[in-house]
This record gives C-alpha cells, structure tokens and sequence, in this order.
C-alpha cells in the first residue's frame, strides 16, 4: 500500500535564499504527523510547496501515489488536499456557514442558470449543502452560531471554522498550520482531542506546523524537524524531542 | 437547521423590501403622473433614472460583490445603447410590433455588452486593485473613440462600413446612414418608457439578487473576500471573477439600450469617463454591495442636480459639496465614532436594516 | 525632418505629463490614493498665472511663483481637509469619491469666477524659437523650456528623495505608515508636504501646458489629468522614474499617433499602449512586483 504522502528530493530557491533543500518526507495513511522547527525554518514554504502556491525547484511529490507537482492549487485542492493558514483567512464577510458552503461547491454542483432562477435543482442542492455544512460545523461546535458574519468569531473559533472549512472539500491529507497559536491552554488542549476526533471521524491524514510543543508532543505520532530549510531530524515524536541536534537548534547553543 | 431557515427567511424578507420598494416607487410616479401634476421636468427624469438605478445595481455587482474596482462601466453602456440602437434602426421595416423589437433590441444590447465584457476581462481580470481600475478605465475610453470613426449605411446592396466620412460609404440613391461617426445614430425610436425602466430594473435585481445566494455568488464573495483562501478550496478565480464581471456588462448593456432608445440622437462622446464616475459614486454612496443602497442614490442623486436648478451656477458646486461631506460622514472614522456615540441608536437601527 | 520635429513636440507634451505624472505617483506612493483632482490643480494653477499676467500685470516669472504658491497651498488644504479624515477609513473608495468631489468642487468655482469662455493663455516662455538645419526644423522657446523644467525637476526630486531628511521621511512612510511613526516621523506631516510638493508641481506642469496649448477652461485639467494617471501607471505608479518615463513615452506615442495613424484614435492608442504593458508587465515599467505571503 503506497503511502499518503510521499516527499522526494523536494527544494526551492528565492533567488539566492535556499528556503527549502532536499525534503524527503513520508506520511503513512491516517498518520497525525507534525512539521516543526524555529521560525523561518521554511515550514509554511513546505505547505505552499505541497498546495501548489509555490513550484519546487526540484524534487517529487506523491499524493495516494499520483503526483501532483506543477499542479495549480485548485487541482491539487480536488486530489485532495486542503489546508488552513497561520495568520487566519476566513471568508470575513460572508456567515459562518457560507465559508463552509463556499467549500462545498466541488462536490455539490448545479448550473448558472439555477444560480439565477432559483430552479428546483438549486434547492434541492442548497438544501443537501445545508445540511452537510451543518453537520460540518457540529463537530467544531459552530453550528449554534451558523449566522455569524466570520469576522465577529472570537479567535479561537475562527481557527476551528478555517478547520471545517478545509474539512469541507473532503481532503485526503490536511495541513495545518499553527492550528493553536494564539490559543489559552485550556483551548490548545481542546483542539488536540479536536484534532484527534477529525482524523477519527473523517479517516484523514493530517500533517500540522506547530510551535507548541505540548500539542505536537501530544498528538504527533512522527515529526520532522526543519532548519534553515535542512530537515535536522526525523522519525517518532519521543525519540525526535531527545535529539540532541534539535534541542540544540530550538534552545541554541 | 431552524438557524438556517431563520436565515433565508431574514434574506427572503430584505429582498421582498427591495422589490417592493421599487414597485411602490413605481406605483407613486405612475399615479402623480396619470393626475397630471408631475412637472415635465421629473417626467423627463422617470426613464433616466431607471437607467442609472440599472447601471447602479450591475456596477455594485462588479465592485460590492467582486470587489473589483471598475472605472469604464461607461464603456459598457455605450456598447449596449450603440448595439441596439443600431439594431432598431436596421429591422424598423422587418419588425413591426414594436414591443418585440425593443425586447429584442435590449436583449440584442445587453448580449453585445456581455460578449466585450468577456473579451476585455479575460486579459483585464488578471490585474490586480488600482491597476485593473485604469485598464478599465482605457477600456471605456478606447470603446468610445473606435466608436467615433466608425460610418455604416444600409442600402438595397446592403451594410456599406468606413471609417472616413459619409460620402465613402459609397451608397445608392435609397441608401440610409444609420451610424455617422462623431454623428453617432440620429432619429432612433423612441421606445423606451417608465414601465419598462421599472421592468428592466425588477429583471436586474432579480439576476443580481438571485446571483448572490447561490452557489456562484458565494464563490464570487469569496474570491473578494480571500482570494488565497477561496484557491486552496478549489474555487476557480477567473471563472468567477469573469462571470461577475459578464453579467455586469450585459445589465450595463441592457441600461444602455433603454438609454438610447428614450433619446433621438446617441453619441460616444456621452459615454466617458465622467459617467463611469458618477454610477461609481452612486454605489459608494449608497453602500458597497447593498442594491437597496445604490438604488436609493442614484434616485436622489440623479434628482438632486435638476432639483438645484434654482441655484443656477452654483448648483454643481453644491452638489459638488454635498458629494465631500456625505462621503466624510458616511465613511470616515472619527465623524463614525461621533455618530455611533449621540446617534448610535437611531443609525444603528436604521444600518441594520440596510443590510 | 517632420518625424524628427513630431519627436521634439512628443518629448516636449511628455514632460508635462510627466510632471503632473509626477506628483499623481508621489501621492500613491505615499497614501495609497488616485488623486483624480490632481489634474485641476493643474487648471487652477493655469488660471493662477492668467490672472497675474492679464489682471495684475505681473511679469511671468511673477505669474509662475503665484501659480505654485497657491497651488501649494491648495494642495495642502485639499489634503487636510477633504482626505485625511478618510485616509484610514473602511474602503479605498471612499477617498477616491472624495476626490471626485473635489475635481468638481474646483471646476465650479473656477467656473463661477472666470466663466466658461476659453482663456487665451499668453505664453510665460519668451525665448525665441530655435531654427536647426538651415530652418528645416523649428522648435519653439516654450519646448525647450518645457523639456529642461522636466529634467530639472526630476534631478532636483531625486536628490531631494534620496538626500534630504523630509525626503528620506516620505520613503519610510510609503514602506510603511505604522512603523514610520514608531519611529518618530510626523506622519501627517509628511503626507501633507508630498501633497505640497505635488500640486506645486501641478502648477508648472499647468504653466507649461497652457504655454504649449493656450486655451483655458476650467475643463482643461481633466483630459490631462487622466493621461498623466496613466502615464504614472504606465511607467509603475509609485514609481519617480517610472512616472518620468511613462509619461515621456505617453507624449511620444500621442504625437506620433495623431501625425501618423489618427488623430480621433490618438486616446484609443495611447490607452491600447497601456493596456498592452500592463499585460505584459502587471505592475507597469518600473513597478515593484507584489506577491501577497502566504
């Protein structure tokens, strides 16, 4: 069986800035697999790596066994991969449940011609939208406040709802990154059996970017250490954190 | 699902009042008019002001909805009034039951608006924020002058096209020049009445409404509002962004056809910049993205200046001032604060109504 | 010989385009704003000089310091006035309404005070015109001194951006407003002396171009407005030496299009010239490029 996410040789250049060299990366089917390392390590240079934001230099990258290099974001978001970003970007203006339903539009389909005349086609297929966006938001508990215009979420949720959003497209494998940042404890410790539950319920892979070490510590069954756009180390989350190499690179010297 | 329902009941009930407010607008004119105590000078404005309330809700479109900055919607509206003028003037003895030959006229303008809608947005659409505004605004510009040299005239051989002066056109004795240059189309049927300003205005909030509680609509928000965001789901920017801007040009279109078919002689030289400028004003003044807003300005705003005729010359520097102001206190923040503090709650109930 | 002396009147139009390029690309630059009232700045500026040279029996030098003095001083006001209250608000359109409203404003009072009638415009230039190969090419007094106020201007600009403190001030505040007042610049008060700046500009430019084509009306800003605007896209606006360029080559391609092509598509081809650079280059010649991080 071929993995979820099979990274080879995978680099870019900015101009003369190396910011991401030779990146092997596999990520079983089903894995909670965490990305981290210090700030302008080339972590979120991965992620637009893998979601076509950026074309790698060099190198290839599997998905479920079919490559998506030189891919646009929109194809590789129908192969299956979808993502949330660090400094948050909901759909501000439009309800909470319309940023889910914006999502769903791949999957749910019906013509212009109902968009402007309001067919039975388009609300039978609103409705099935509805109520799959519902469903979508329960599970980040946001369905009580399906109403709301995005920007007036409280932080913490606008993180959950840029989750369920990504969760909408039926991804295979979701990025997250920095899902806790900027969170309490008591919310950090809430996205963990969160994040838990959504690879549970929906059977995705999930390969998150993360600073807080108790969340990757207890929910990342893998890790790769990035630096200076180097992967530093690899493997099991217990053994990685032991590095001596990565303890190093996080406290310094 | 009861928040759902709650919802589209929410949507159903501001869209009814939009409608309605236009229908009991409509109902007023109509009866003042039948008494006839309304003065020439407001009859004269009834079919005016549909074309600008028309114009008003295919610009929010494009830069409440898409948010994109266009600067040439002018440009549009002249394709539209050209393409159907000319249209009416050329089947005037193939077509005699004159409401189907206005129809087809308006449908034949807001077809033609659509389709340089599609060609200038493809190239156009790929610009982003103040660039894609003066690409517009070329546009608009470019439209008007090719419009200025071209001469057709129609005689029993047919079409005879120059961009020289009438006489190469090089017609028979029967011939007729339907389009003269800088000229523009002279003696064009008079069609267009209230009724069907009204009409045309219900139809293009119909579209626009419709159009933005569906599946496109949110895409097209969406764009707006996050343009990565909406990539990393799978929405397809260009797609949207031209469907936008398409519909946006035909509506334009179809304003332009009840344009010149309510006045005898059309020129390209009507449609510049400076029109472009005032349907921009009408949506910002009345609210970016909100069609009840802008239908409302460009009512006041189209009856205003002719209302200031009694101050003669200062009239446009009036108008010129009250523009400044409105837009300081509407928009600014510090004169926002103030209001939100001694008039929060008169402007808070009344904002949230106009959402 | 007549291509050539088509080429002189092209450089000579551009550099007035430029001008006016000039303070539309500083105002960007700095807050962010189309200043579509710039181009009747430009108109007041022409009525100034009018009337010191017609009413007061001023000298043109005279007329070309009031000119930039209350155009100066109108720039500034515009800017406290009308603008700054809107800078920061919800929408950038608001502040581009706003400007509309002032290019009206300005229009009508001119409009109340001088009438609608064109002004014929006496030339502030009073060097003779300049005959090159045995007569076979003129070229008038006004376009040498057009074309060496424009290289002036920009030299003494450039210098002025990169060397001076206020100019160094202007630079930070366009990288970024927030920061630039962390650091003590008074960030109003820079916005205020580039809208200054420009619009002191807008006088010359206005001077020069009412030199070079003497009717005066109070419409007479707008066409020239909007070309200059394209002139400063054209060449990235933002950009000093791309507006200098851009509306260098706008002239250029304006002449040569009237003389050669026509003269009722001169506006088409000169926006079709645009269109095409942006195509090509979305940020125009010199533009910075914008990648929004992800």
């Amino acid at each position: 069986m071929a993995a979820m996410l099979e990274v080879k040789n995978l680099g870019i250049s900015f101009g003369g800035l190396r910011a991401v060299n030779a990146l092997d990366l596999t990520i079983e089917k089903g894995a909670l697999y965490g990305l981290i390392g210090p700030n302008g390590a080339g972590k979120t240079t991965v992620f637009n790596l893998l979601t076509g934001v950026y074309k790698p230099s060099e190198g290839s990258v599997l998905l479920d066994g079919e490559s998506i290099v030189g891919k646009s974001t929109i194809e590789i978001c129908k192969c299956g991969i979808a993502r949330t970003f660090q400094n948050i970007r909901l759909f501000k203006d439009l309800p909470v449940i319309d940023n889910v339903k914006a999502a769903l539009q791949n999957e749910y389909k019906y013509s212009l011609f109902s968009s402007i005349f309001h067919t039975p086609t388009y609300r039978r297929v609103e409705k099935e939208m509805d109520e799959k966006a519902l469903e979508l938001l329960k599970v980040f508990d946001l369905d009580g406040v399906a109403d709301y215009k995005a920007s007036n979420l409280p932080y913490g949720r606008q993180r959950k709802l840029e989750i369920a959003r990504a969760l909408a497209t039926d991804p295979k494998l979701l990025l997250l990154d920095e899902p806790a940042a900027g969170m309490n404890p008591n919310e950090t410790k809430e996205l963990m059996e969160t994040i838990h539950f959504v690879r549970d319920h929906f059977g995705v892979t999930i390969l998150l970017i993360e600073h807080d070490m108790k969340l990757v510590a207890g929910i990342c069954e893998e890790l790769t250490v990035l630096n200076f756009g180097e992967v530093l180390s690899q493997g099991k989350t217990a053994a990685v954190l032991r590095d001596p190499q990565v303890i190093t690179a996080y406290l310094g010297e | 699902m009861e928040i759902v329902e709650r919802m589209k009941k929410k949507n159903f009930k501001s869209n009814m009042i939009t409608y309605a407010m236009v229908i009991i607008a409509f109902a007023i004119m109509q009866v003042w008019k039948t008494s006839g105590n309304l003065s020439s000078l407001l009859t004269g404005l009834l079919v005016p002001i549909c074309v600008y309330v028309v114009l008003a809700i295919s610009l929010n479109l494009v830069v409440g909805i898409s948010g994109e900055l266009s600067l040439g919607h002018a440009g549009f509206m002249c394709v539209g009034a050209f393409a159907s003028a000319f249209f009416s003037k050329c089947t005037v003895d193939v077509i005699t039951f004159v409401p189907l030959r206005f129809l087809l006229a308006v449908l034949i303008g807001a077809a033609v608006a659509a389709v340089f809608g599609l060609l200038i947005g493809i190239p156009v659409l790929r610009l982003r924020g103040d660039y894609l505004a003066i690409v517009t605004l070329a546009f608009g510009e470019i439209i008007k002058n090719v419009i200025n040299i071209f001469y057709i005239g129609l005689d029993s051989n047919g079409f005879h096209v120059s961009t020289q002066d009438q006489f190469s056109l090089n017609m028979e004795a029967d011939g007729q020049i339907i389009l003269g240059g800088p000229q523009g189309i002279t003696n064009i049927p008079k069609y267009s009445t209230f009724v069907a300003g009204v009409v045309l205005i219900l139809v293009a909030l119909f579209i626009v409404l419709n159009l933005i509680n569906s599946r496109d609509g949110r895409a097209i928000m969406a764009i707006r509002d996050n343009r990565i965001a909406a990539e990393s789901i799978g929405i397809n920017i260009t797609k949207y962004k031209l469907m936008a801007f398409t519909i946006s040009a035909a509506l334009a279109g179809a304003a332009g056809a009840l344009y010149s078919h309510n006045l005898s002689t059309l020129q390209a030289s009507k449609f510049n910049f400076n029109t472009s400028i005032l349907v921009l004003v009408f949506v910002v003044l009345g609210g970016i993205g909100n069609m009840r807003g802008s239908i409302i300005a460009a009512v006041i705003l189209t009856v205003l200046p002719e209302m200031l005729r009694f101050l003669s010359d200062y009239r446009m520097l009036i108008y010129a001032i009250v523009l400044i102001v409105m837009m300081i206190f509407n928009w600014a923040p510090k004169p926002l604060e103030l209001r939100e503090r001694y008039l929060g709650r008169f402007f808070h109930k009344s904002a949230k109504e106009g959402e | 010989m007549s291509f050539i002396s088509y080429l002189v009147n092209g450089i000579s139009l551009g550099s007035v385009y430029a001008i006016i390029a000039l303070g539309y690309t500083m105002v960007y630059g700095i807050a962010k704003m189309l200043n579509f009232a710039h181009g009747d700045v430009i108109m007041v500026g022409g009525y100034a000089a009018f009337s010191i040279m017609m009413y007061y029996g001023g000298s043109p030098l005279m007329a070309v310091l009031v000119a930039i003095v209350v155009c100066t001083v109108l720039g500034i006001a515009i800017e406290t006035i009308a603008y700054r209250p809107l800078l920061e608000a919800a929408s950038p359109l608001a502040v581009l309404i706003t400007a509309i409203g002032v290019s009206y404003f300005l229009q009508n009072v001119v409009l109340l005070i001088f009438g609608s009638t064109p002004k014929s415009f006496q030339s502030v230039v009073t060097l003779p015109n300049v005959k090159l190969f045995d007569g076979a090419l003129t070229i008038s007094g006004t376009t040498i001194v057009t074309i060496a106020s424009c290289i002036i201007i920009m030299v003494v600009l450039t210098i002025f951006i990169n060397k001076s403190k206020p100019g160094q001030a202007m630079l930070a505040v366009s990288e970024d407003k927030g920061a630039a007042q962390l650091m003590g610049i008074n960030v109003n008060g820079t916005i205020a002396l580039t809208f200054a700046i420009g619009s002191g500009l807008a006088a010359i430019a206005g001077v020069l171009l009412c030199s070079a084509y003497p009717s005066l009306t109070p419409y007479t800003g707008s066409m020239p407005g909007i070309k200059a605007f394209v002139a400063a896209v054209f060449g990235g606006i933002g950009s000093i030496p791309g507006a200098m360029v851009g509306g260098i080559l706008l002239g250029v391609i304006e002449i040569l299009a009237k003389a050669y092509i026509s003269s009722q598509l001169s506006d088409a081809i000169v926006f079709g010239v645009l269109i095409v650079v942006l195509l090509v280059k979305p940020t125009g010649l010199f533009g910075k490029k914008i990648q929004e991080k992800v």
